[in-house]
């Protein structure tokens, strides 16, 4: 019964090399682990003491440089403060700037000499002041208006004459996407099915297709100063791009306004589009819908009180849908035509950063907040009341 | 259901397929398709396609369908080259292994093959160091004990060597022999799991009987393993790799299987092992004469099967993406809203004014869907409301937060060379969220590093007064006099185990050990056997009593309480037991059940020899850690298998619960569901009494407590979750813990689980964070969880640097994402009425893609090195995180005020723009340029004004991408076929646009700071004061001055605490409180044992007796 159990000192204490017996001579009582591990971690300590720049160990960034910094979420950052100080500065700052700016753009908007005259109405005939449609579109009636202008200030060359529309939406997205850049460059080949539905008339391509070319704007002016004429140049009124690089100098008229239905002015076929300006300045569409279009510069000075006769073919159509047309004959300078806008806009926004910077300042006077102060903290409150 | 492998005969092996791996999950025909319907899965994708099969529809498309396409294809083409990066890989990796050489015998002859070539029952021999081609039975290896050592790591992670042994009818055979072998094995056909093998061989004649052996998983060698220690083994092949199912889907079973088996000088010990309710470890041995003892015994007692099939786990989604993800909805049903209105008005403009102007030329008679046409354009031209970019952006952002935390060389374990890792990438931003901590205990909070410090050997105690045994004179003189119970608690000490003495060249001799307790007993014994000479004796009867006190004793010090025990056999009883052991053990169903019901046959009338005690100490900065993320409004549960009162002695060690006054510990016990429902009732009465009260309440629950509450009390224990800031939970499953960690998920708090063994894991993966310790008891939960860590100490920096960082950085970069979407948004909608309502896009189809793709998403990138607090104020003031904590960045009211600024940045730039840009200048190609220039120079000011801190890099990629924006723009206007050829050189030379975008700045930014300045200054929020602090350089306030809570709790422990002997017991082992075979056993030992389970009553008393003594 006791067979297996007297084998057991025997087993183990023997001297004939009992595995168990064995690890009395090498070991600690700290076990085997425990010891490694306490070796490991003084040999850790020595390294970091040592530490920077020594070697990478299996894979880590090396612990120096740009990279390690990055990799440690370390690199030097600027930290700004928002103080009372600096905000108080900021605002002063644009205060101070864009007051200056807003003067500098009221005046320049200010030297700006300019004339809106509206004639769509009153080129009418009194006759047909209540059906203007079917004047417009009643071929028979002359179109010719004669309109008469005073001007106020004096004008120095070079005047523009632009004709405004207004209610005109240039920018519907129908008629805005209805043309075909790359017929107007490369010529009837490539009309597609973007220029619908202006796109072929009488089963031909049209040349140039799209609503755009198709309502073409064609009122005319012709100035005279006293007794005399007045040159418009109608000439480099397009962009210098667009006449090189947009509209191609083979690409001739075609079919053009041959449809049932005619939109706006026709174009010589024995032009090429490069040189049909009107037609360029006019395909530049608009992004509201009230704008200018230049027609042409005239480069004469105008004097102040003199009287401008305007001789207007009134035949575009902006009655049916209550748009306005208007000439209008501007100087212009840095800044571009007259346009309070920026000016106003500068003046508000300086006056208004100066007025908040007071505010602010003031506030900081009376209600003194230490920067920084602890007991600000919620948690400190709280416990403050407690 | 089963399957006869034949050894060695080439008639059957066609039946099986070859050994080919294949990892990959596509094919060089089927990746395209089954790529993309993978990533058209998800639904943004579906949007995005969606949209972008609209915008072909050029009667409705705004912009060239290239807007959306491009971008689109671009997100595809990524993540579809990483998968077939990742694929390529693991293409790569197969088809090395599967042409490495092997041998194997073929015709009585050993040859060469390619690994993929073998067949099942195919005779495969390894060399040391070799890596296992396939599953194998062992016939045979290099040493006479016919047993070899596996190293498993690459299986279960575990790296400690594993014994495997030859099956009984194949010892004795030579290398000669093994060549001719031939027989059947019998074994089931495959399945997952790696811990059983239920199976029997056969040999046929000539070689040696035709007897069945039962083959166990201590006869197999399965594929990736390695071989150790041993020069040479070979085996059958049974299951080649084609038969196998995918690594991934092996589960990994509790850490705690042993094998019993100790060969020592041809002797076989049989040990076993069982665990009572008390985990007091009982251990018989016997030693058998016979050389060649076929007997393998293998058995533990909590082998409960986990049921812990890893398979893929389920993608995480952290609440900041839930959060997000509702943004998104809300911005997908404003941009429906703004579909419909303005898709009406549209309709009715059209029919009322749009008819009219002649020029736009509509017909009278139009197709039904013109209708429809309006709307759909505006849908298109609002699908940028849902930035595209975003899911890239935060992708990106992610794998940074991920780097920086695999990087981190302050939460680089140095100890053990490990760095901290994110295995999950996806969900930093959840560290910073985090509600509740759940905790195990061993490993986790210890050190999981035993030493045995303290014996009580027959009534008698050493140890005591030195706390180390080992130095005891008392027991040093016991053994030189050869007491002999001292020698028997000795050598059952150093027995019965499952550790593998290493012999190394130079004839030291080193242990290997599954179970750190087991090593420090190992150690501990030879320690003392250095001076042992002596022959046993019988021992007499103790006194139980002393012991009982003994455990007790030992557990109020925290320390891990072992009892030895033995019991004599008759050589006949054991053959007996021998013979059921053997049938049970060969049984092919229900082995284990059988099993352990003889082993029960045997475990009975034990002799106690004596009592260890193990210390397993605290880890560095525990306390700390823990007060500090108390500090920071989060709870913590601990959850454990140990007894109560050294859980609790834990708890009050490491700062969990505080000792009277301060704090007030309640008890849920019982043993039937009355009193458990009583005791419930009790405290959740006081806890709803209590806790306006700054005291610090935490409850106590066991196991079985526990059990019956969550099944009976389910929403009586919900509510005491919630009032409970601390928990402890002792005596729990693994998969109770996982319980609790769904039943505080359904409550909806971010629950963050932290462990280190194969009983956490559950647990691990079910939390919304599942932190592993790269512990001792093996890589199971580094491996499950979703960041791996060395100490549990890295987890103050996990949560309050990188948590915080990650939250505060994703609230900014998703809340912006759709800010300077909806920017350009808006602009488009007030575009959109002054040009007829008809859906014109302002900006051409190039602007709109590099907006979203370039020039707005590479500044807000550099958010990943932002950092609004430093990480030394944060540590300090760790109630900072109740902002991330409580999603104070990123929720409905500031997404509001970030929709109100886009807003509001959509008016100012459309404003200024039509107005400064009006009459001859409003040409449609400049204007748009005007109005996109004005939103990149607000985004960049935006960044700015939102950042904290600016490195070089955030600089360079603020004003560097500006400075882009105009390089790119000024290149594209050189080309004449674009359609803003011209534009940026015109616009660059007129002043009126410098003025303008000047103006666009200061009109745009000036409200925004000095309502952030007014906020800053005179309602701050507390980061903003602790900004304030840390950047005046004042003097830098600590935790002294902030010690109180936001939350109306109080302070926390006393220092007293703080400075006690860390001193810890632990149990590696889990209660089994589930139906298992184990269950009866365990309800068995505990009866024969039930006089060593100290009193319930005696746990309180000895919880502030304790405090006193520390």
């Amino acid at each position: 019964m006791t067979h297996g159990l007297s084998h057991l000192p025997f087993c183990f204490f023997s001297g004939s090399s009992p595995p168990i017996c064995r690890p009395c001579e090498v070991r600690t009582p700290a076990s085997g682990r425990g010891s490694r591990v306490e070796l490991a971690a003084v040999m850790d300590e020595a390294g970091s003491s040592a530490s920077a720049g020594s070697a990478p160990r299996g894979g880590r960034p090396a612990r120096s440089g740009v990279f390690y910094k990055f990799t440690q979420q370390d690199l030097p950052a600027w930290k700004p403060a928002m103080t009372p100080g600096y905000v108080i500065a900021i605002f002063l700052i644009i205060g101070i700037i864009f007051v200056p700016v807003g003067l500098i753009c009221l005046q320049a908007s200010n030297r700006v000499a300019e004339i809106v005259h509206r004639y769509d109405i009153d080129c009418v005939p009194d006759a047909y002041r209540s059906n203007k449609q079917a004047y417009i579109k009643d071929s028979s009636i002359s179109k010719k208006c004669i309109q008469k202008v005073k001007v106020q200030y004096h004008m120095k060359a070079p005047i523009y004459v632009y004709y405004e529309l207004d209610n005109f939406y240039q920018n519907h997205r129908r008629y805005i996407k209805s043309r075909s850049d790359k017929q107007l460059r490369h010529g009837l080949q490539y009309t597609d099915s973007s220029c619908s539905p202006i796109e072929r008339s009488n089963g031909l391509p049209v040349v140039p297709c799209g609503l755009i070319a198709w309502s073409l704007f064609n009122d005319t002016y012709d100035f005279t100063r006293g007794s005399m004429g007045l040159m418009v140049d109608r000439k480099n009124i397009s962009w210098r791009s667009d006449r090189e690089h947009k509209y191609g100098k083979d690409v001739y008229p075609f079919n053009f306004q041959n449809g049932s239905l005619i939109g706006g002015g026709k174009l010589d076929p024995d032009i090429p589009l490069s040189n049909q300006e009107d037609l360029i300045v006019w395909m530049r569409a608009a992004a509201l819908p009230q704008f200018r279009k230049l027609y042409g510069v005239i480069e004469e000075d105008i004097q102040a009180d003199e009287t401008i006769t305007m001789h207007i073919t009134n035949n575009y159509n902006t009655y049916s849908f209550g748009g306005k047309k208007s000439l209008v004959l501007t100087t212009s300078t840095w800044l571009g035509g007259k346009n309070d806008f920026l000016g106003y806009a500068y003046l508000i926004t300086g006056s208004s950063s100066i007025f908040l910077c007071i505010l602010f300042a003031l506030i900081h006077v009376k209600i003194p907040r230490p920067h920084g102060d602890a007991a600000y903290l919620s948690w400190s409150r709280k416990n403050g009341n407690n | 259901m089963k399957r006869f492998v034949y050894i060695n005969d080439e008639s059957y092996q066609n039946d099986y397929c070859d050994n080919q791996i294949s990892n990959t999950k596509y094919t060089l025909w089927n990746f395209l398709p089954k790529n993309l319907w993978e990533q058209f899965r998800r639904f943004m994708n579906q949007y995005f396609l969606l949209i972008a099969c609209l915008q072909l529809w050029s009667l409705i498309t705004p912009v060239n369908p290239a807007s959306t396409w491009g971008p689109l294809i671009v997100i595809f083409a990524v993540s579809a080259t990483k998968e077939a990066w990742d694929d390529y890989n693991r293409y790569i990796s197969d088809k090395q292994a599967n042409e490495k050489k092997v041998w194997i015998v073929k015709n009585g002859a050993r040859k060469h093959i390619q690994a993929q070539d073998i067949r099942v029952g195919n005779i495969v021999w390894i060399r040391e160091n070799e890596e296992v081609p396939c599953d194998l039975v062992l016939t045979g290896t290099s040493e006479p004990q016919g047993i070899c050592h596996v190293e498993t790591a690459a299986l279960d992670g575990e790296i400690d060597l594993k014994t495997r042994v030859i099956p009984t009818t194949c010892i004795g055979l030579d290398s000669e022999q093994l060549h001719k072998i031939k027989g059947v094995i019998e074994c089931p056909i495959p399945d997952k799991d790696i811990r059983r093998f239920d199976a029997n061989i056969r040999l046929f004649p000539p070689f040696i009987d035709n007897d069945i052996c039962p083959l166990t998983i201590n006869n197999t060698l399965l594929q990736s393993c390695y071989l150790r220690n041993t020069e040479w083994a070979c085996g059958v092949a049974v299951y080649t790799v084609h038969t196998q199912f995918s690594l991934e889907g092996k589960h990994v079973d509790n850490v705690c299987l042993k094998e019993r088996l100790c060969l020592l000088d041809n002797t076989l010990c049989v040990a076993v092992e069982i665990y009572s309710n008390e985990i007091i470890k009982i251990i018989i041995i016997r030693i058998h004469e016979n050389n060649t003892a076929p007997c393998s015994h293998h058995m533990s007692g909590n082998e409960t099967k986990l049921g812990m099939s890893r398979g893929v786990p389920e993608p995480k989604l952290t609440a900041m993406d839930a959060m997000i993800d509702k943004l998104t909805g809300a911005i997908f049903l404003f941009q429906l809203a703004v579909v419909v209105v303005l898709g009406s008005a549209g309709n009715v403009w059209k029919d009322t004014e749009a008819r009219k102007q002649w020029y736009v030329k509509y017909d009278d008679d139009e197709p039904w869907y013109q209708i429809l046409v309006i709307p759909l354009r505006f849908e298109l031209l609002c699908s940028i409301m849902i930035p595209i970019s975003i899911k890239v952006s935060l992708d990106f952002v992610k794998s940074m937060y991920a780097k920086f935390i695999d990087w981190d060389e302050e939460i680089y374990d140095q100890e053990t060379d490990t760095p901290a890792h994110a295995a999950n990438t996806a969900i930093s931003e959840d560290l910073g969220q985090v509600e509740y901590i759940l905790t195990d205990k061993t490993g986790t909070l210890t050190e999981n590093k035993m030493i045995f410090r303290r014996c009580c050997i027959a009534g008698t105690l050493y140890g005591n007064e030195s706390g180390d045994a080992l130095k005891d004179i008392e027991l040093l003189n016991a053994v030189a006099d050869n007491s002999p119970h001292v020698i028997k608690f000795l050598t059952v000490m150093a027995l019965c185990n499952t550790v593998i003495p290493i012999k190394s060249p130079s004839g030291t001799i080193s242990y290997k050990a599954q179970s750190q307790d087991e090593d420090a007993l190992v150690n501990a014994a030879s320690n003392l056997h250095v001076v042992l000479v002596s022959k046993n004796g019988n021992n007499a009867g103790q006194q139980i009593k002393t012991f009982v006190d003994a455990v007790d004793k030992y557990a109020q010090l925290g320390l891990r309480t072992l009892c030895l025990g033995w019991r004599e056999l008759s050589l006949e009883e054991y053959l007996e037991w021998s013979r059921l052991f053997k049938e049970a053990n060969s049984a092919l169903v229900d082995r284990e059940w059988k099993v352990a019901e003889v082993c029960q046959k045997l475990e009975h009338t034990l002799d106690i020899l004596g009592i260890s005690a193990i210390e397993d100490r605290l880890q560095d900065g525990v306390p700390e850690t823990i007060e500090i993320l108390r500090q920071s409004g989060i709870n913590f549960w601990m959850l454990t298998g140990d007894k109560q009162s050294t859980a609790i002695q834990i708890a009050l060690l490491c700062n969990l619960i505080s000792s009277e006054p301060k704090g007030q510990l309640l008890y849920i016990n019982g043993k039937t569901e009355d009193e458990v429902a009583r005791s419930l009732e009790r405290v959740l009465l006081t806890m709803r009494i209590t806790s306006s009260e700054p005291k610090e309440l935490a409850f106590v629950v066991d196991g079985w407590a526990l059990e019956i509450i969550l099944t009976r009390y389910k929403e009586a224990f919900t509510e005491l979750a919630v009032l409970s800031k601390t928990a402890i939970c002792c005596r729990v499953t693994p998969s109770q813990k996982a319980q609790l960690v769904k039943l505080l998920k359904s409550c909806d708090y971010r629950t963050l689980a932290i462990g280190d063994g194969g009983n956490d894991v559950r647990m691990i993966q079910q939390a919304h964070i599942g932190v592993g310790i790269s512990g001792r008891e093996g890589l199971q939960a580094a491996r499950a969880a979703d960041y791996s860590i060395g100490k549990f100490r890295f987890l103050k920096r996990l949560i309050l640097v990188h948590g915080r960082y990650s939250y505060n950085r994703t609230a900014f970069l998703s809340q912006y994402s759709f800010y300077k979407s909806l920017l350009i948004c808006f602009i488009q909608i007030l575009f959109s009425f002054v040009s007829g309502i008809a859906g014109t896009s302002l900006f051409n189809s190039v602007s709109l893609m590099a907006y979203n793709v370039f020039y707005t998403s590479i500044p807000v990138l550099t958010t990943v090195l932002d950092k609004d607090l430093s990480e030394k104020t944060v540590t300090q003031n760790p109630e900072i995180l109740l902002y991330c904590q409580a999603g104070r960045l990123l929720n409905p009211s500031t997404f509001a005020g970030w929709f109100g600024r886009s807003l509001y940045h959509a008016i100012v730039v459309f404003l200024i723009t039509i107005h400064a840009y009006a009459n001859e200048k409003s040409e449609m190609e400049e204007l748009s340029m005007v109005a996109l220039s004005g939103s990149i120079w607000l985004q960049a000011f935006v960044v700015t004004l939102e950042m904290s801190s600016f490195t070089f890099l955030q600089f360079l990629a603020i004003w560097g991408n500006f400075a882009a924006f105009y390089v790119i723009n000024l290149c594209i206007s050189t080309i004449p076929t674009a359609g803003m050829y011209t534009i940026m050189f015109r616009l660059c030379r007129q002043p009126s646009y410098w003025i303008t975008m000047l103006l666009i700045s200061g009109v745009g930014m000036g409200p925004v700071l000095a309502l952030k300045y007014f906020r800053y200054t005179y309602s701050p929020s507390a980061i903003n004061i602790l900004q304030k602090a840390e950047r005046s350089r004042g003097p830098m306030y600590t935790l002294v001055n902030l010690e109180s809570q936001l939350r109306s709790e109080q302070g926390n422990s006393t220092n007293s605490i703080l400075t006690a002997p860390v001193k810890n017991k632990n149990s590696v082992y889990e209660p089994l409180l589930s139906d298992s075979p184990m269950a009866s056993r365990r309800s068995l030992a505990s009866s024969s044992f039930d006089i060593f389970q100290p009193a319930q009553s005696r746990v309180p008393a000895a919880y502030p007796r304790n405090i006193k003594t520390s």
